[in-house]
C-alpha cells in the first residue's frame, strides 16, 4: 500500500501532539540553564548552573533536600507494596472468591474517587483518631489508593494474557505452589511486574493532590515545588522541574533496561533451541 | 482460604484508606462547626446552605463547562493520535517506540507539565513574542496564561494520554480483515471510519471517558494553578473551606461531588466491561 495523503496529514497531525506534549517541557529544561542575571522568560541571558546551585542552598527555596528524599523513599516502599499487593490480588482473581465483583468495584472506585476526597477524608481520620499524620502512615496510604488499581488493572492484563498450561506442566511434574510461583509464573511475568514498579514509584514519586492533607508536617517534593510556584520568581523552579523530570526519566530508563534484560533472558531460559540430543 | 489470603492485603488497604476517610467525611458533613472547632452533631445546615447557594450551581456549571471541554479535546486528539498509531504506523518496532513517546510524560510530574507552560503561555513568552513579533497582535494576548483557556489546555496536555491508551487498545483488536471486508463492499474511507472503526472502539473511547471526567470534575489544583486563583470548580470551592478550616461544609461538598461523579461513572460503565477489554 503506498503512502497515501491521508498518511502524511495524520504524521503531521502526530508530531504537532509530541510537540504539544515535549515542548513546553523543553522550554523550562533549557531555561533552567539561565544565566544568572536571566528571568524566567526567553531570551537566554547567558549559560550557567547558578540556578542549581540555588537549588542546594537550603534557606533559598525551601527544603529540597529533605523533600526529595522523602519522596525517594516513599516511592520506593509505594513501589515494592503495589508489586506485592497487585501480584497478590492478580493470583487471587485467577480463581473465584466471595464479593470478587465487589471488590474490583471498589479497586476501581478507588481511582475515580475525586483526590481531594481521599486526602480530605484520610486527614480528617487520623485527626478524629488522635493520630499524627505522617508521609510513611498517611501518606503511603493515600497513595496506595491511586497506584492499586493501576497495579490490579495492569495484573488483570498479564494474566488475561498468561498460558496456564506453564503451570500444569510444572504441578504435573510435581512442583509445590511455591515452586510454581517462584520458578514459573514468577520469571514469565517478571517483565510486567517491573512495569507495575514503575507506575507504583512514579505516580507515588509524582502524586500531588492526594498527599496535600495526608502527607503531614514534612513535605513531599511535589508539595514542595507547589509551595515555589507562589513563592519563586526565579528559574531555580525551572531547575527543579529538569532535575525531577531527570530522576522521572532515570526511573523510566531503569525499568526499560531491566524489562529488556528479564526478557532476553527468559527468551534464552524458555527455549531448547540448539540443546537438542538429535 | 488461600485465595483469600491473597485478596487481603488489597482490601485492608482500601478499606482503611479508601472506604474509612470516605465514612469519616460523610459522618462529618453532619457535624456543626466553630471558628475554631468541629462541633459532633447532626444537622443538615451544611449541605441546606449548600443546595440555596446559587454559587453552587455556578461552580457545578465551571466544573461541568472544564470538563466538557476537556472531553472532546481529549477525545477527537486522543483518536487522532491512536489511528494515526494503529493504522498508518505499520512497523510493530515503530508502534511501540512512538506508543512510549506519547506515554512517557504521564511518568513525570504533572506539576511540573503545568508550571512548563509559563514561558510559553506568559506575558512575555514565546507565543506572545511570535505573535507581536509577526505583528499579528500589538499588545501581548493576556488570556493564554491564568484563564479559563489555560485550564482546558492544561488539562488536554495533561490528560490526552488516558484516551490514546484504552482507544489504540479497542484499535488494535480490530481484525483486519472486517476493514478490508468493508472496503470490499464498496465503503468509502469516511464510511469505514463511522461505520466500522468508531463503534468497534466504543469500549475504549468509554474508558478513557471514564478517566477524563472524573480526573477534571475532581480537580482542584490544575483549575487553581493555571487560572491563577480566578476560576472557580468544586475541588477548588471545597478546598477553600478546607482551608478556612470549614471540614463539615467542606465534607458536604465533597459527598455531593462524589455522587455526582459516581453517578457519571455508572452510567459511562454500563456501556462497557472494564474486565474484558484488558
Amino acid at each position: 500500500m503506498a503512502r497515501t495523503p491521508a498518511y502524511y496529514l495524520m504524521a503531521a497531525f502526530f508530531s504537532l501532539f509530541v510537540l504539544f506534549l515535549y515542548g513546553p517541557m523543553v522550554a523550562i529544561m533549557v531555561l533552567s540553564f539561565q544565566g544568572p542575571d536571566g528571568g524566567l522568560t526567553f531570551p537566554m541571558n547567558g549559560f550557567s548552573f547558578h540556578w542549581f546551585g540555588d537549588l542546594f542552598k537550603e534557606q533559598r527555596v525551601g527544603d529540597f533536600k529533605g523533600s526529595f528524599l522523602r519522596s525517594m523513599a516513599l516511592a520506593l516502599i509505594v513501589m515494592i507494596l503495589t508489586v506485592a499487593i497487585s501480584l497478590a490480588a492478580g493470583l487471587a482473581y485467577r480463581k473465584s472468591f466471595k464479593f470478587s465483583g465487589t471488590v474490583f468495584y471498589i479497586t476501581v472506585a478507588s481511582l475515580i474517587v475525586p483526590s481531594i476526597l481521599i486526602t480530605l477524608g484520610i486527614g480528617l481520620m487520623f485527626d478524629r483518631l488522635g493520630l499524627e499524620a505522617h508521609w510513611y502512615t498517611s501518606g503511603m496510604g493515600a497513595h496506595l489508593t491511586w497506584t492499586l488499581p493501576f497495579g490490579l488493572l495492569i495484573m488483570f492484563a498479564i494474566f488475561n494474557r498468561f498460558d496456564k498450561s506453564y503451570e500444569e506442566a510444572a504441578r504435573d511434574l510435581g512442583a509445590t505452589p511455591w515452586q510454581v510461583l517462584r520458578y514459573v509464573i514468577i520469571p514469565i511475568i517478571g517483565p510486567s511486574l517491573v512495569g507495575v514498579g514503575l507506575f507504583g514509584f512514579t505516580l507515588s514519586f509524582d502524586e500531588f493532590a492526594r498527599s496535600l492533607l495526608s502527607i503531614g508536617s514534612k513535605n513531599t517534593l511535589p508539595l514542595e515545588i507547589f509551595g515555589m510556584t507562589t513563592t519563586v520568581t526565579t528559574p531555580t523552579l525551572y531547575a527543579l522541574g529538569t532535575l525531577t523530570t531527570a530522576v522521572s526519566f532515570l526511573i523510566i530508563g531503569i525499568s526499560f533496561s531491566t524489562i529488556a534484560f528479564l526478557e532476553r533472558r527468559r527468551r534464552r531460559h524458555g527455549s531448547d533451541a540448539g540443546q537438542g540430543m538429535v | 482460604m488461600k485465595t483469600q489470603l491473597q485478596i487481603l492485603p488489597l482490601i485492608a488497604i482500601l478499606a482503611l484508606f479508601l472506604i474509612g476517610p470516605i465514612l469519616i467525611i460523610f459522618v462529618v458533613s453532619f457535624w456543626d462547626y466553630t471558628e475554631f472547632s468541629l462541633v459532633p452533631d447532626f444537622v443538615l445546615t451544611n449541605y441546606v446552605e449548600l443546595f440555596e447557594s446559587s454559587v453552587t450551581y455556578s461552580i457545578y456549571l465551571n466544573t461541568l463547562k472544564f470538563a466538557a471541554l476537556s472531553w472532546i479535546l481529549t477525545l477527537v486528539i486522543g483518536f487522532g493520535v491512536a489511528y494515526f498509531l494503529a493504522f498508518h504506523v505499520r512497523q510493530l518496532r515503530w508502534q511501540v517506540i512512538l506508543f512510549l513517546v506519547c506515554t512517557i510524560p504521564f511518568w513525570t510530574s504533572n506539576i511540573i507539565r503545568m508550571i512548563a507552560w509559563i514561558p510559553v503561555l506568559g506575558r512575555h513568552g514565546l507565543i506572545n513574542k511570535g505573535l507581536v513579533n509577526m505583528g499579528i497582535v500589538d499588545q501581548p494576548v493576556e488570556w493564554l496564561l491564568y484563564s479559563d483557556f489555560a485550564v482546558v489546555l492544561a488539562f488536554v496536555h495533561l490528560y490526552t494520554l488516558f484516551m490514546v491508551v484504552p482507544i489504540f487498545n479497542s484499535m488494535m483488536r480490530i481484525d483486519k480483515s472486517v476493514l478490508e471486508a468493508a472496503r470490499d463492499a464498496g465503503a468509502s474511507a469516511m464510511q469505514v471510519l463511522t461505520h466500522v472503526i468508531i463503534p468497534l472502539c466504543r469500549p475504549g473511547i468509554a474508558i478513557g471517558t471514564i478517566f477524563v471526567v472524573s480526573l477534571v470534575m475532581g480537580d482542584f489544583i490544575t483549575v487553581q494553578a493555571m487560572s491563577g486563583g480566578q476560576s472557580a470548580s468544586v475541588g477548588v470551592a471545597m478546598n477553600h473551606k478546607r482551608a478556612l478550616l470549614q471540614y463539615p461544609a467542606a465534607a458536604a461538598d465533597a459527598m455531593i461531588l462524589l455522587v455526582v461523579v459516581l453517578v457519571m461513572v455508572a452510567m459511562l460503565m454500563r456501556t462497557v466491561n472494564i474486565r474484558k477489554e484488558l
